[in-house]
């Protein structure tokens, strides 16, 4: 199980030196190689991301943690993860403004979706100092 | 996760810069621009497949309904 990172970093290189072979004639054929080598990546990570997402799970059932905190934060990961993944593709395609228009959506998103959890906090500290 | 697909787009891409060369000598450009066109359909579709496939992933993952 532990030798998937010669795979993954043989894969990465192979992947490279094809889409530099194929800039020269066709450009965004390289831009296919490179996102198809990002997901295969990213594929053969999520044995691992599942296991570390259970235990994490196990360890907030364990401290009566609320259920919804946690999802909220798996939520955010999840939003960070796939817009780094966009806005990476973007910046390889060379779309800098595209690619900060998805990273500025990925944060809206994130605080929108962390906005309850603010005001929870805040009226907490309210009653606290009231 | 298949590793041959970075070896069939990467096939797909050589051929279609190689026949490209060809038609261009042969004096058909318009053909040439369809095969490139038609080229890059196909991969695209190949690699939508693959995204699709990683957005279902992640979505089981970080329950992101």
């Amino acid at each position: 199980m532990d030798v998937e990172v010669f795979q993954l970093v043989g894969l990465g290189i192979v992947a490279a030196i094809l889409a530099l072979v194929l800039k020269q004639h066709k450009p965004e054929l390289s831009l296919f190689i490179a996102i198809a080598a990002g997901v295969i990546i990213l594929l053969m990570m999520t044995g691992r991301l599942v296991a570390v997402v259970a235990v994490l799970d196990d360890m907030a059932r364990r401290a009566n943690l609320d259920q919804a905190h946690l999802s909220v934060v798996l939520k955010a990961i999840g939003i960070a993860y796939i817009t780094e993944f966009g806005a990476q593709v973007c910046k390889d395609a060379g779309e800098n403004s595209i690619a900060s228009k998805i990273e500025l959506g990925g944060k809206i998103i994130i605080l929108s979706l962390t906005l309850p959890i603010l005001v929870g906090l805040i009226e907490v500290i309210l009653q606290v100092l009231t | 996760m298949s590793v041959d697909i970075i070896f069939k787009i990467a096939a797909i891409g050589i051929l279609i810069s190689v026949l490209n060369h060809v038609l261009n000598r042969a004096g058909r450009e318009e053909i040439s621009m369809m095969v490139t066109l038609a080229g890059i359909v196909v991969v695209l579709l190949m690699v939508i497949d693959m995204i699709s496939k990683l957005f279902n992933n992640v979505k089981s993952i970080f329950q992101l309904y």
